[in-house]
């Protein structure tokens, strides 16, 4: 599920496994304009290693990882 | 008497079709099966094309010949699934009445969703790309081979890495290894997508020789160039492109409104019920389950389907729950293999090493198949 304000895209990847919520952010990443951010909402474990790692390698920027109720909200701003 | 209609001749729908004409008396229930081509094809043999092994014929059967005869086979492309009044369209116009719907039509290939694929890239996953793959492999007399995937999710996920080693021992074989070099890209943190085996496979990558990229998500193909580009800014030249085509859902699940963004429909991962129709189930490849895209786990959801249905028909309370298995042989070339278990709560335990053992049980389920899975029989 996406939604979309206007600079920020949402994506909701909670109950989806590994690698599910990484993809999820790759797809929004690629829809994104340079600025933007791209917020994804994941319950996997395997997320908190990887997506930072991914968001690092890709040459994004992490604004922050945030701990909700039961998940976890990665906050990234598409940088080039 | 119900009606129940089944989308599908490859693993799921065959399956299905096959244990419902077992279990449900003729006055219970008409069970017809719809497919587009009349063939059934044993997708994993494909691969095998591509080295030269086996030839794509031996690879089919008609499905009339797999079904039990109770079945009505109908041959024809579903174009739109109508959920309200519970029917479905052929193209040539003839219109099916269901009480209960199963959906096994596969995950579709879509090439032509990245630019450059079709002249650039070669792939397995078709007979005939297996075939042009097999008279590029021996027509290579050295140079850089890239395997890697277009996009995720994709059938077989082990396959690339399959591929790979597969081609390690090819060029071995041919004793033109060493003017060879492989490199496998992976969209993933790591080489292979199960995490529990991924220290294994990247243990046979070094003693193949294979180099590995993670975090490689292909975003362009430069096919003058010869150079495959990632989202994350890296490019690598290629002289050979093996590449897994892009995938998405059925073509009748989208057109119908009934998938998610990539087509898949979503299905209730223990029930197989689709969320929006408790009618309609969704079997293997075209589903959005959180499984790995395999007959293997077709079969097993084939069977809870087939109980879940004859429970309908009954009036009974369906109990049936898929709880996720899947069970498959990868070979690794140079007589090697693995066999992978694993379902929603367990992981795979990883095997010390590759061995004989699971690389002759992929190959007696090459041959066994025709026999023993499209039956029910297993």
């Amino acid at each position: 599920m996406a939604m979309e304000t206007q600079e920020k895209i949402v994506l909701d990847a909670r109950g989806s496994f590994c690698p599910g919520p990484l993809m999820e952010l790759i797809r929004g990443i690629r829809q994104a304009k340079v600025g933007e951010i791209v917020e994804v909402w994941s319950s996997d474990q395997g997320s908190r290693k990887d997506i930072p790692f991914w968001v690092q390698k890709a040459g994004h920027e992490l604004v922050g990882a945030f701990d909700e109720d039961g998940y976890a909200r990665f906050v990234v701003r598409k940088v080039r | 008497m119900k009606k129940i209609v089944i989308l599908g001749g490859g693993v799921g729908g065959t399956i299905v079709a096959n244990l419902l004409a077992k279990r449900l008396r003729p006055e219970e229930a008409e069970i017809t099966l719809v497919d587009r081509t009349g063939r059934h094809a044993y997708q994993p043999g494909y691969v095998y094309v591509a080295f030269g092994k086996t030839k794509p014929r031996t690879l089919t059967r008609d499905v009339r010949r797999l079904l039990r005869k109770r079945v009505r086979l109908v041959l024809g492309e579903a174009t739109r699934i109508d959920p309200t009044d519970r029917q479905v369209h052929l193209a040539d116009g003839r219109v099916l009445e269901y009480d209960r719907l199963v959906v096994a039509l596969g995950a579709r290939l879509t090439p032509e969703e990245l630019p450059g694929f079709e002249e650039a890239a070669h792939h397995f996953y078709t007979p005939e790309a297996a075939v042009e793959l097999r008279e590029a492999l021996a027509a290579f007399q050295g140079g850089t081979i890239v395997v890697t995937v277009a996009s995720v999710p994709y059938k077989c996920p082990p396959a690339p890495a399959e591929a790979a080693c597969q081609l390690d021992y090819y060029f071995t074989k041919r004793g033109i290894r060493d003017k060879v070099d492989i490199r496998f890209l992976s969209p993933l943190s790591r080489v292979f997508p199960i995490e529990t085996l991924n220290p294994l496979v990247e243990r046979v990558f070094a003693d193949d020789n294979i180099r590995s990229t993670v975090f490689f998500n292909v975003e362009s193909i430069d096919t003058k160039g010869k150079v495959v580009a990632s989202i994350e800014g890296e490019s690598v030249p290629f002289d050979l492109l093996v590449m897994v085509p892009p995938h998405r859902g059925a073509k009748v699940v989208e057109d119908s409104g009934l998938g998610d963004r990539g087509g898949w429909l979503p299905t209730d991962k223990h029930t197989l019920r689709t969320k929006a129709h408790a009618d309609i189930f969704g079997v293997g490849d075209c589903t959005d389950l959180p499984v790995s895209k395999a007959g293997a786990a077709a079969h097993f959801q084939a069977k809870v389907v087939a109980d879940a249905i004859v429970s309908d028909v009954r009036g009974l309370p369906a109990t049936a729950r898929y709880d996720g298995r899947v069970v498959c042989y990868c070979d690794a070339g140079r007589n090697r293999g693995i066999s992978i278990s694993f379902d929603y709560e367990h992981p795979p335990i990883p095997p010390k090493s590759l061995g004989l053992r699971a690389w002759l049980g992929k190959h007696f389920l090459n041959r066994a198949y025709w026999h023993l899975v499209p039956t029910g029989r297993v």
